[in-house]
């Protein structure tokens, strides 16, 4: 710091607090709102500090989902675990293709190769949204409507982590292989060996990102999936939200949302280095 | 660039690439395809048959004003969210940049809303509004202010561009932070020494040497606001009211399965890709340059 008045470091912090504040606010507010009645919010306004009803709202919304005579959904616990089979199938997925592709792109000569490379580059431009009513087609074509591969597959096809792959194998010393090929190693023990074991960072830093992406996903399941059975925890809260005049159940819709949002918070905290060089590299 | 050293064969290279490029031809190509091809037909009202009608789809949405006004509706919408998130982005990231110590602190308690995604922020912030139950709907009636986002359609637009940019706020306070620590300390130092007041400093040395990444976000941005925040949309309006807050890919998701109307359904679809085609393109271009302005 270039300053070393006091009064300029501590309105540092406070305008720091300050937005950390309006972060914080609305989450703590649905913290709240998940731990009270319903009476207590239809009633405005809400508490600010939490009340006793923490574990009866959470078992509630895990083991029943919404209460009867507020519409229906299934438990949640059901739709955390779709949310966590699609997310991890689609960031593990989308490692493995892409490490498999981006070795062969770098580490070989093959009929094809410039080909390749340009129809991956050429994905990494569309999200699913803009092809959106043709996929739906051909998932229901393929009867992988309320399936967890419908669910998976689509959002595997686009080459970002491929393209990043291609990038850090690049920077690997050409002196690597020319080892591995002089003690007479094989492609894919070289693969297996050598490459993916010095790939883990980037790695751990895709995981992380593809995870939050997956998680997030709304559009797709919302298409996809008309069995609630297989919503997602994301798309899920919505259905238990009734349109019109009644009223939700607010106390275990703001629990499911705490629970919707738990999971991927937690891979972004305690995974924070590989998310930020995750991020920072992926993007640019 | 190339590298000098590789194995030989050409099969398996292959069979490595094939599960890619089975995934992309049926969930990429295919369904692309298909998009620019269906947006050349319309189908008569019945479903029976499907008239082959050339550009006529997007003929019809160059007139039309409900497209126009979508058009209209998402350039707000993404100006306002990329310009709220990167503002407060780039405020929090200036600040945390100042400190020595504690900056990690504050990264970790700014970085996380970045998970949250986008509907779940939509049902939160929809609570917070909500005009019979809200905690800020009720503060704001108790000020004399009647709150109600599904009758009014400025209220509605204000709404889901907060809820929309309030996790996008750390996505632009990182990199930020991070073109600032890319920043070296001795050209600040100098200035200062030259007596630079720190808002002088920031005008004339941090924000041109930002400029870059601030393209960058601008581009990273717009795209989000594009399509990510669909679910924002669909939780908190539903497009309304009076289709105030429809995007563009909210209407190519309304027409094409509330309207089934799926031809001019997919000739949006063909351009919102042309759209981020076009985007893509210049974020590109730029990464080439790397400019510095």
């Amino acid at each position: 710091m270039v300053e070393k008045k006091k009064s300029g470091y501590w309105l540092t912090h406070l305008g720091l607090i300050i937005g950390v504040l309006f972060i914080f606010f609305p989450v703590w507010l649905t913290f709240v709102a998940s731990t009270v009645t319903q009476e207590e919010i239809i009633q405005p306004p809400i508490p600010v500090l939490p009340g006793p009803h923490f574990f009866e709202n959470y078992a509630n919304a895990l083991f029943n989902g919404v209460p009867e005579g507020y519409g229906k959904s299934p438990p949640v616990f059901k739709l955390l675990f779709n949310s966590a089979v699609m997310s991890l199938g689609i960031s593990i997925g989308k490692i493995i293709i892409s490490l498999l592709s981006a070795f062969a792109i770098v580490y070989f000569r093959f009929p094809g190769r410039k080909f390749f490379f340009w129809i991956i580059f050429i994905t990494l431009m569309l999200p699913v949204e803009v092809r959106i009513v043709p996929t739906y087609e051909i998932a229901a074509n393929f009867g992988l409507l309320n399936s967890y591969a419908g669910l998976i597959f689509p959002l595997i096809a686009s080459a970002t982590a491929t393209f990043l792959f291609r990038q850090f194998f690049m920077t690997i010393p050409d002196e690597m292989v020319e080892a591995a090929r002089m003690d007479g190693a094989t492609p894919m023990q070289f693969f297996r060996d050598i490459l993916v074991p010095i790939s883990r960072t980037n790695i751990a830093a895709l995981f992380v990102i593809l995870f939050i992406y997956g998680w997030n996903q709304y559009l797709w399941p919302l298409l996809l999936t008309t069995d609630p059975d297989m919503n997602t925890i994301v798309m899920g809260i919505n259905q238990m939200i009734p349109s019109g005049d009644d009223y939700g159940h607010w106390p275990t819709i703001m629990a499911t949302s705490i629970l919707a949002m738990v999971p991927p918070v937690i891979v972004v905290i305690t995974m924070q280095k590989f998310f930020v060089k995750g991020l920072l590299e992926s993007e640019k | 660039m190339e590298k000098r050293v590789i194995f030989k064969g050409w099969w398996l290279p292959l069979i490595l690439v094939a599960p890619q490029l089975i995934v992309s031809a049926i969930f990429f190509f295919y369904p692309a395809g298909q998009a620019v091809w269906n947006s050349l037909f319309l189908p008569d009202p019945f479903g029976l048959k499907t008239e082959f009608v050339g550009l006529d789809n997007f003929k019809f949405l160059a007139t039309d004003s409900y497209y126009r006004a979508s058009f209209i509706t998402t350039i707000i919408f993404s100006t306002l969210v990329s310009v709220f998130s990167m503002g407060l982005g780039l405020y929090f990231a200036a600040l945390a940049d100042r400190l020595i110590k504690g900056a990690g602190v504050y990264q970790t308690l700014l970085i996380w809303p970045y998970a949250v995604a986008p509907a779940v922020a939509a049902v939160i912030w929809n609570f917070l509004f909500s005009s019979r139950i809200g905690l800020i709907s009720w503060y704001l009636g108790n000020f004399g202010y009647d709150w109600n986002h599904a009758l009014n359609s400025g209220e509605a637009m204000g709404l889901v561009v907060l809820a929309s940019s309030w996790g996008r706020i750390s996505y632009n306070f990182l990199f930020f932070l991070a073109g600032l620590q890319a920043i070296p300390k001795s050209v600040i130092e100098a200035a200062a020494i030259d007596g630079a007041s720190f808002w002088k400093r920031f005008k004339t040395i941090v924000l041109p040497l930002l400029s870059p990444i601030s393209f960058f976000l601008l581009v990273v941005n717009i795209v989000y606001a594009f399509f990510e925040t669909f679910g924002v949309i669909h939780t908190i309006t539903g497009g309304g009211p009076q289709q105030s807050t429809k995007i563009l890919v909210y209407k190519v998701y309304s027409d094409g399965f509330v309207g089934q109307d799926l031809g001019s359904s997919a000739a949006q679809s063909v351009i919102l890709l042309v759209v981020v085609g076009l985007l893509t393109v210049i974020q590109f271009k730029y990464i080439e340059k790397k400019v510095h302005y």
